[in-house]
């Protein structure tokens, strides 16, 4: 029960998305077509995972035991920076295909704030205890992965469907009615906030 | 380059919010309210100068293939410096900004000022490149927080950035008017989508046609670093 309400909260009711404002530049940038926001959902998904299991071995059993708490914001980002080339050399070497259909995204997600906050998230300490044992974080840094795909992708549908709108005033073409419509997905995800 | 051309352009011509479209994360999150819009941009201009002159004062001895992580490296060094002194000094607003504070590390708006600009200037032309995009930043959180503040509770509030406490209510007009969806994390993306719409009407017409063909000509320029660097 406590991992299924983890999982909900952080897919539906804490998007990381339409709530924490995070991942803006991918999501605005690669939800023109279908296609592209589907592979940059599951090359988030595949990095994410990996770094938020290591950035919390990283920080409670080296970064903690040796006091050097100051310095999780540069661990982790070296992290986060190996961990995606080395997916991109693995994929790379074993899984052509899907190398080929992820292209610019994967090396891009360095870069992306849900990777790192979703590390500093599962390291976060509240009153000299940890916020999430070691299973529960699992569950949610799967289900933070789970809630950006769930919107990027939905996004993804809308904006290709708005691409084809005739008489769109200029001024609100592109990155404006991406904006307004982003708005109008949040207003309808405030509609969780009751089932937790 | 003109000295005061470089800080402009940053500024305006180049604005980053709402004419690239860069950084977005911080510039939603937090303006909700006047106070804490400006306390993120002085933050964002801190790191932005500090990074811009380090890299520029290292740029001849960093090997081109390794030097997306040595700005890494930079920038999270002065982003956690910052973040340790607004926590023991203005601590209120260390709370506020929470977690956007610290991943001003991978804001694409820093990463292409290092990048493109830089890498490849002088030490007091990357400051000033450094003040005026961290200007042109100051200016667009506080316009957005602006409209989505005095929309959505009718009045400006001026917190102190120590304690939260409120120094000073500028109503203007009653509270039953405002429309409260705009200070939400919904209304964000709304008032910027205005925003950015009203904006990208107005360029054409205030500054003709000359202002369309520079715009045009800084997209193409700045189009390979965003395709590196957007997240």
């Amino acid at each position: 029960m406590e991992f299924l309400l983890i999982a909900l909260a952080a897919i539906l009711v804490n998007n990381v998305v339409l709530t924490r404002f995070l991942g803006i530049c991918s999501f605005l940038g690669t939800t023109k077509k279908s296609q592209s926001a589907i592979g940059m959902s599951l090359a988030l998904a595949f990095v994410l995972i990996f770094s938020g299991i290591i950035s919390y071995s990283l920080y409670f059993y080296v970064l903690v035991p040796l006091e050097l708490e100051f310095l999780r914001l540069v661990a982790f980002i070296l992290v986060i920076a190996s961990l995606v080339q080395f997916v991109e050399m693995f994929i790379k070497r074993y899984i052509p295909a899907l190398y080929k259909s992820l292209g610019i995204y994967l090396p891009l997600i360095t870069t992306n704030c849900v990777v790192l906050t979703v590390a500093l998230d599962v390291a976060a300490v509240s009153g000299g205890v940890a916020n999430y044992d070691f299973l529960t974080m699992v569950v949610y840094v799967v289900a933070s992965a789970i809630g950006f795909g769930l919107v990027t992708i939905l996004f993804s549908f809308i904006q290709e469907r708005l691409a084809n709108t005739p008489n769109m005033p200029k001024a609100f073409q592109g990155a404006a009615s991406a904006l307004l419509v982003a708005g109008l997905m949040a207003i309808a995800f405030i509609g969780f906030k009751g089932m937790i | 380059m003109k000295k005061s051309s470089i800080i402009l352009d940053g500024a305006f011509k180049n604005n980053s919010t709402f004419i690239l479209l860069l950084g977005l994360c911080p510039v939603l999150a937090t303006t909700s309210g006047v106070s804490s819009a400006l306390g993120m941009g002085l933050a964002m201009l801190a790191v932005i100068i500090v990074s811009n002159i380090v890299v520029s004062l290292i740029r001849k001895i960093i090997p081109n293939e390794i030097r997306i992580p040595v700005m890494i490296v930079i920038i999270a060094t002065i982003v956690t410096v910052v973040e340790m002194l607004m926590k023991a000094y203005l601590p209120d607003l260390a709370a506020n900004l929470g977690v956007y504070l610290s991943i001003i590390v991978v804001n694409c708006i820093i990463f292409a000022r290092a990048e493109s600009f830089a890498l490849k200037n002088g030490v007091l032309d990357s400051f000033l490149d450094a003040i005026g995009t961290g200007l042109g930043f100051i200016l667009s959180v506080l316009l957005l927080a602006l409209a989505r503040e005095v929309v959505g509770t009718g009045a400006i509030d001026f917190k102190s950035f120590i304690s939260g406490e409120s120094l000073y209510l500028l109503r203007i007009f009653p509270q039953q008017y405002a429309i409260s969806i705009f200070v939400e994390n919904s209304g964000a993306f709304i008032m910027l989508g205005l925003l950015v719409a009203l904006i990208s009407y107005l360029v054409p017409k205030i500054g003709g046609m000359k202002e369309k063909a520079a715009k045009a000509k800084a997209q193409k320029m700045l189009k390979p670093t965003l395709e590196t660097e957007a997240k």
